[in-house]
């Protein structure tokens, strides 16, 4: 099985979040970068189990610069087989997708996975813009996946409940919480993480079809007030006079 | 990087470094940031969740533990690829030991498997011994225990009554008798055993079987802390050794014993570390938390003074640490560029900086110390109860001062190691204490003031190294052969050689800094380095001061006492503006980040 993982970095989330240039821009100063914890933990994951269970191979590709090199290779070090750079800035979910499917034309992947979100952006949107590109069947928010021959079985999430859906592979899987366990790079991983291929190709220039204008930063959270359990006249009064929700 | 003739162990007291000479934290590559993150990662998973199962001491927890720091390669860092180990350089392997050192109990445990409980097998075993146990203690199929101390030899472990008799049939040793305080003991597999062959002066080594006929153990200790970790006693009554399990040669025990101890010292640095940046961590987000008459009490100057104070001295600890792994990485490297094979050039490379591995363990368990102390004060009556995490830390930070040598051991072992060099003229001390006195007896020269934001640092630093060498030296001519007994003024010159060790490490590590960032990014570092000097010209002048006057008198003394505050004087510095700045910046964060 040929299986293709999409990885993005994330900020950490410890992260301090700021912007400048007139709230125009994210202030990467000191920013620390991670693999994007649904990409990492259960899209990676999960198609490594698949791979170990089945057989086959475990591409990553990642849209970005030289500065991904680093959580790429932690994708290298938790297992993936190779990876592949699209060397361009990603500006937004379209034109991600059209660059990731162009390359993944080309590879005949049985399986595209990826996460859910980024957990900064929290977009959503890349997946079915991939399967779309590649006329594949999509199934988002995945939290379970297994693969007989060439029918995959998927659980995900509705609200109050989970839905069980067959699709036939080719296809592409946004995958969420419960796909798969952390895993923890081992030092092996760590160390042939730098003889393994990470090769780098030229983007096909897909145009972006959005642009950010402005950020703004939630308000900030106001303190907790504590009020004495036997003064529950306070509190009515509070509720009602200051909060007004009764 | 400048031109090298390597730096040698204890050099530093006469010889000027330069900050493109270390190694600097700023400087791990990709690969060591991923294996500091496995390591986190591996607490946070494993251990963090655990704590208190592992305090309980479960049954059978902690060697779980270990296997799964084995499946990821954490138990053969040090461990040669052809043994089934990672051989990784020597400064990644304290990297991992820093992280690692969050674990508490679990970091006791990890640190005494993979250092006392396997190097002297891997850097004393022959072929036969290696290939047999070091795979195995490398996967954490078997662990290991290190059988040193009894119950009259702790400290002068060289007068352990464990006594190894060769059998008529010469195939065995028997070996009878106590040992105490065995970390990991529970569990183990492997024992290094050290007792000694007949009427022999020094101990012999030897690798024991823990299942073997004869040994018996005591209950677990009651400890103060780190409660986790397993601490027995080992019986060995006829407990019969094939000879082939004899560890290097006869009589070479003590040897193994003070070389094994040795690398412990400096990995013990690297174990404080981790535990202080998560003292620390408690301490900020603590005091953000709790408010106290209207505000959180991380706007208190008192409070703010501490948190500065923990960073200052861990930050410090982690620069000089890291610049002796890196100067010990470069001493095995020039030994295997001589045709020495990987291990014997590991052992030579660290016992070269011995002097810096004992200097470590004092300052890296004394910061800690610090550390967790002003943890249960910032936390108030919460760090006092049980379930605040800084309770623990305090607790299990305790024994850090003892282990490994206590402190006052390792105080003297600094002055004897630096002094034995001198004799055997491996160390030029002599010459550079003579150019001292003659100073004293000149007109003061003030020679080219250095220049830069650090000129006064600099000139401080040259002024200390003169204080360690006039104090010492006199001290060494003054007292002669006594100055072994002389225990209050070896450990005034311990403490001056401490203290300037650590204040030359964070200097040039920030001043390298600078190099590559420029000083408006540096501005927090600069305070720390202002600050720490300001602090440590007071206690060097203090230390010396005691020394002078324990050993010398009239017109000599005051000589000495005037080229002292000359040595130690130091521009005035608003060391509380400084901590406040250094505090706002990691209460900002809500973390220790530097
Ligand atoms: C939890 C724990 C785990 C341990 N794990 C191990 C282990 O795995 N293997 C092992 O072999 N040992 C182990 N030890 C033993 C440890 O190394 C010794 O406790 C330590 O070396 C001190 O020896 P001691 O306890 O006999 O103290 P002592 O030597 O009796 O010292 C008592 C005090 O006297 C001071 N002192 C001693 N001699 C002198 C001197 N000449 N001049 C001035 N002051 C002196 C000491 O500094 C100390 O303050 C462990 C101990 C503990 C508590």
């Amino acid at each position: 099985m040929k299986i293709l993982v999409c990885i993005s970095k994330a900020p950490d989330t410890t992260t301090k979040i700021s912007f400048t240039d007139g709230d125009t821009k994210f202030d990467e100063s000191g920013v620390k970068y991670i693999v994007n914890p649904y990409d990492e933990w259960y899209a990676l994951v999960r198609g490594l189990e698949l791979k170990e269970a089945h057989g086959g191979s475990v591409t990553t590709v990642t849209v970005g610069t030289a500065e991904d090199d680093a959580t790429i290779r932690k994708a290298l070090a938790i297992g993936a087989d190779d990876a592949t750079r699209i060397n361009v800035k990603p500006e937004d979910a379209s034109q991600v997708a059209a660059e990731i499917a162009a390359y993944a034309k080309e590879g005949a992947y049985d399986l595209v996975l990826l996460g859910k979100e980024t957990i900064d952006y929290n977009g959503s949107q890349v997946g079915g813009m991939i399967a779309e590109h590649l006329d594949m069947p999509f199934i988002s928010l995945a939290e379970k996946l297994d693969v007989d021959g060439t029918t995959a079985t998927l659980d995900k999430e509705i609200t109050g409940g989970v839905q069980t859906v067959e699709a036939e592979l080719p296809l592409v899987v946004s995958c969420a919480k419960g796909m798969a366990e952390q895993r923890i790079p081992n030092m092996r991983g760590i160390m042939a993480a730098r003889k393994k291929p990470l090769n780098v190709v030229e983007p096909t220039n897909a145009a972006k079809q959005t642009s950010f204008v402005k950020y703004a930063l939630p308000a900030p959270k106001s303190a907790v007030k504590l009020i004495d359990p036997n003064n529950m006249d306070e509190l009515v009064e509070l509720l009602h006079n200051e909060a007004k929700v009764i | 990087m400048s031109e090298k003739t390597a730096i040698k162990g204890g050099e530093f007291i006469i010889r000027d470094v330069k900050p493109e000479d270390i190694f600097t934290p700023e400087e791990w590559n990709e690969e060591q940031e991923m294996i500091a993150k496995m390591c986190d990662d591996f607490i946070a998973q494993e251990v963090e969740p655990n704590l208190e199962r592992i305090d309980e001491m479960e049954e059978g927890l902690m060697p779980s533990i270990l296997e799964k720091a084995g499946e990821l390669g954490l138990l053969s860092l040090s461990v040669p690829e052809e043994l089934g180990g990672m051989g990784v350089d020597f400064k990644t392997t304290l990297l991992a030991t820093e992280r690692l050192g969050t674990g508490y109990s679990f970091s006791v445990a990890y640190g005494a498997h993979t250092g006392i409980g396997t190097l002297p097998i891997l850097y004393y075993g022959n072929q036969e011994q290696k290939e047999k146990y070091i795979p195995k203690l490398a996967s954490g199929e078997w662990k290991a225990s290190y059988c040193l101390t009894e119950p009259s030899a702790g400290s002068d472990a060289n007068s352990g009554k464990t006594k190894a008799e060769l059998t008529e049939d010469g195939k065995h040793y028997v070996i009878n008798g106590q040992k105490m305080w065995i970390t990991n003991a529970g569990f183990a597999k492997v024992l290094t055993v050290f007792a000694k062959i007949g009427d022999d002066k020094n101990l012999t080594a030897f690798i024991v079987d823990a299942e073997s006929e004869g040994i018996s153990l005591n209950p677990e200790e009651k400890k103060m802390g780190i409660k986790g970790s397993s601490t027995r006693q080992v019986f060995f009554n006829d407990v019969k050794v094939p000879v082939e399990n004899m560890l290097s040669e006869r009589g070479n025990g003590f040897k193994i014993a003070l070389n094994i101890l040795n690398i412990g010292r400096i990995k013990l640095a690297g174990a404080v570390l981790g535990g202080a940046k998560s003292g620390i961590d408690y301490s900020i987000k603590y005091a953000n938390e709790r408010q106290q008459f209207g505000r959180p009490i991380s706007k208190y100057g008192a409070i703010r003074h501490k948190i500065a104070e923990q960073v200052i001295k861990c930050f410090v600890t982690e620069s000089a640490t890291y610049r002796a792994g890196q100067n010990i990485d470069d001493a095995i490297q020039a030994f295997i560029d001589e045709g020495m094979d990987k291990e014997q050039a590991t052992l030579k490379g660290i016992e070269q900086f011995a002097p810096e591995c004992a200097i470590l363990k004092v300052a890296g368990s004394e910061a800690l110390d610090y550390v967790v102390d002003e943890a249960v004060q910032i936390y108030g009556g919460m760090g006092y109860s049980a379930e605040s995490p800084v309770e623990r830390a305090y607790r299990d930070a305790r024994i850090n001062r003892i282990f490994e040598g206590t402190n006052e051991i390792n105080r003297m072992l600094t002055v004897d190691l630096v002094l034995k060099r001198a004799m055997k003229g491996e160390l030029d001390l002599m010459g550079p204490a003579q150019e001292v006195a003659n100073e004293l007896m000149s007109i003061p020269d003030f020679g080219d003031a250095p220049e830069g934001v650090f000129a006064n640092e600099y000139k401080a630093l040259k002024g200390f190294k003169k204080t360690i060498l006039m104090v010492a030296g006199s001290a060494v001519q003054k007292l002669m052969q006594t100055l072994a007994k002389e225990q209050e003024v070896l450990m005034n010159i311990a403490d001056l050689s401490i203290d300037t060790y650590m204040a030359e490490s964070v200097l040039l590590r920030v001043d390298k800094m600078i190099a590559n960032k420029g000083e408006e990014a540096c501005k927090d570092e600069i305070a720390i380095v202002k600050t720490y000097f300001y602090d440590i010209a007071d206690k060097i002048n203090k230390s010396g001061k005691d020394a002078i006057n324990a050993f010398a008198g009239g017109d000599e003394a005051k000589m000495m006492l005037m080229g002292l505050k000359r040595f130690t004087k130091i521009d005035g510095y608003n060391s509380k503006e400084a901590r406040q700045q250094i505090a706002q910046r990691v209460i900002e964060a809500g973390k220790y980040n530097f």
